[in-house]
């Protein structure tokens, strides 16, 4: 079967700094993908390529058999390619209700009405219901994951890039987001999924990648992937913790 | 002190035009963080096709509002798509010299059009209909119509802000541009609806102003600062605060005035710099960007 989500051969450079060198991926529909990196290996360069906010120097974007590597992102938003970021961004000012309301409205191009119920669920879902009329600028900072979790499922998304969710978290609200994420996952959706705290990643994905110098120098079964030699040259005091 | 009665009322009720001014650059401002520095002249041009619209159609210049309002948001959505959202980025100068660009070429191009000679919309027998509040304290039909609309504007714009999808798009796009895309917001479209918000009240002011006093292409800069000092006044991204702001400068222009007529201007940049020594962040700030 032809991947939801394909990259082809792409490369990105910032001034000397090479962050993508003819990478290729592909994301299985259903499947649920790690990738591990050290920092500045280009692991969130990778999602701005795929959600159409950073332009690739060379290479193709493919989502659902339609090329979308010049797309903006509203357009590769609407077709149902969704991402949380590593430091959250929510519109501060509103309500979390709001945020939630602002993603699945636009999104999907209904109306606000109808998207009242469905994304009132969500808020259920995601633990936010009892702060949905509170201003999203005030929520801790699981709660922020948790929204950002929340609008990104907002907009109906059939892949989901998430940026360290876990990063910064306790064990316990880790745990909490792992699980959410699990369900997400179980309905149907396919998920790439950057991650620094290892032992999180690898309750959640099939499949595990390591970012390396703009390039995947590994690709397989998490397990077998982390204890792989060159994940211990490169990784080793991330590695160890997992 | 009926006659101090009368001219604070008068003050109150221009403020409202002041008002009407401030909450569209307020809301350009608001949702793209851009200044339009051809705010006034556009005020201004919104006269103009209201003359134009009254001349040719026979009617009466609030009837003419049916077909100026239209028209103004069509040119402030044309406008953003066709050359201001390329000039918006990290850089806030390029749209300011854009805008100061296009001041001048409104005001030339009236000036081309309709020559240097001053005009004034006719508005008929309400122009001149008065009432008595209060012994001695005398309110003109035309000032007090044209504050309630301020005051409907403002309210209309609050709620649009809070209530609508359009409202949470402008709320949104303001916050934060690149995640509102990442929702599937098309901010070209956000930004180009703004504007065209923004000229619909426009179009609102320029006809109440060239209802009220003489104009000519020349008087658009002058607008431009009343709106100015009427935003920071009443505080950035305030639409209540705005309408408070212009009838401040409104009160303290007509209180100038009644003590010098060579002062009514001068009063209102007083009492404006005044109160941006004391509180520059305007009297009721909630910028929600």
């Amino acid at each position: 079967m032809a991947p939801i989500l394909a990259l082809e051969n792409i490369s990105k450079r910032f001034g000397a700094v090479v962050v993508a060198d003819g990478i290729g991926l592909a994301l299985a529909e259903g499947e649920a993908l790690g990738i591990i990196g050290p920092n500045g290996a280009g692991k969130t360069t990778l999602f701005g390529i795929a959600t159409g906010t950073v332009a690739p120097d060379a290479g193709r974007v493919i989502f659902a058999g339609q090329d979308i590597t010049r797309l903006p992102p509203e357009r590769c938003c609407r077709l149902g390619l969704a991402r949380s970021f590593q430091v959250p961004q929510p519109f501060s000012g509103m309500t979390v209700f709001e945020n939630v309301v602002v993603a699945a409205a636009f999104a999907t191009g209904a109306s606000e009405a109808s998207v009242y119920e469905p994304c009132a669920d969500l808020l259920d879902r995601c633990g936010l219901m009892a702060k949905a009329n509170q201003r999203a600028g005030g929520l801790t900072l699981l709660d922020r994951k948790r929204l950002e979790l929340a609008r990104a499922l907002a907009t109906k998304p059939r892949v989901l890039l998430l940026d360290e969710v876990a990063g910064g978290l306790t064990e316990h609200e880790c745990a909490v987001l792992v699980r959410l994420i699990k369900d997400v996952r179980a309905g149907g959706v396919s998920i790439i999924w950057i991650e620094h705290v290892v032992h999180a990643l690898l309750a959640a994905v099939d499949r595990l990648l390591v970012l390396h110098g703009g390039k995947f120098i590994a690709d397989g079964d998490p397990r077998t992937v982390i204890r792989s030699p060159q994940v211990a040259e490169i990784y080793m005091g991330i590695a160890a913790d997992a | 002190m009926t006659e101090w009665l009368n001219v604070i009322l008068q003050g109150v009720l221009i403020g409202g035009l002041y008002a009407m001014f401030a909450a569209g650059l307020s809301l350009i401002f608001g949702v793209m963080r851009l200044v339009n520095i051809a705010h006034g002249d556009l005020i201004v041009l919104a006269a103009y096709v209201a003359l134009m619209v009254t001349q040719a159609l026979g009617i009466d210049p609030l009837t003419s509002l049916i077909f100026v309002v239209p028209v103004m948001a069509i040119i402030g959505y044309a406008l953003q798509r066709g050359l201001l959202n390329y000039t918006l980025g990290d850089d806030l100068l390029p749209p300011l010299l854009v805008t100061f660009g296009l001041s001048i070429i409104i005001q030339n191009g009236l000036l081309e059009w309709f020559t240097a000679d001053s005009r004034k919309l006719q508005a008929g027998p309400i122009e001149i209909q008065t009432f008595q509040v209060m012994h001695g304290v005398w309110i003109g039909l035309l000032p007090l119509i044209q504050f309630a609309v301020a005051a409907a504007v403002i309210a209309g714009l609050q709620m649009l802000f809070y209530k609508t999808a359009l409202g949470r798009a402008f709320r949104a796009t303001s916050d934060d541009q690149a995640v509102a895309q990442l929702m599937g917001l098309d901010t070209r479209h956000v930004f180009a609806m703004a504007m065209a918000l923004s000229l619909a009240v426009i179009a609102v002011a320029g006809v109440f102003l060239a209802v009220r006093t003489n104009f000519d292409p020349a008087i658009g800069p002058a607008r431009l600062i009343f709106g100015f000092e009427a935003v920071i006044i009443g505080g950035l991204g305030n639409m209540w605060g705005t309408l408070v702001g212009g009838i401040i400068l409104g009160v303290s222009q007509a209180i100038g005035a009644q003590i010098d007529p060579g002062w009514q201007l001068l009063a209102g940049h007083i009492v404006f710099l005044a109160i941006l020594a004391v509180r520059p962040q305007g009297l009721f700030p909630k910028v929600w960007g």
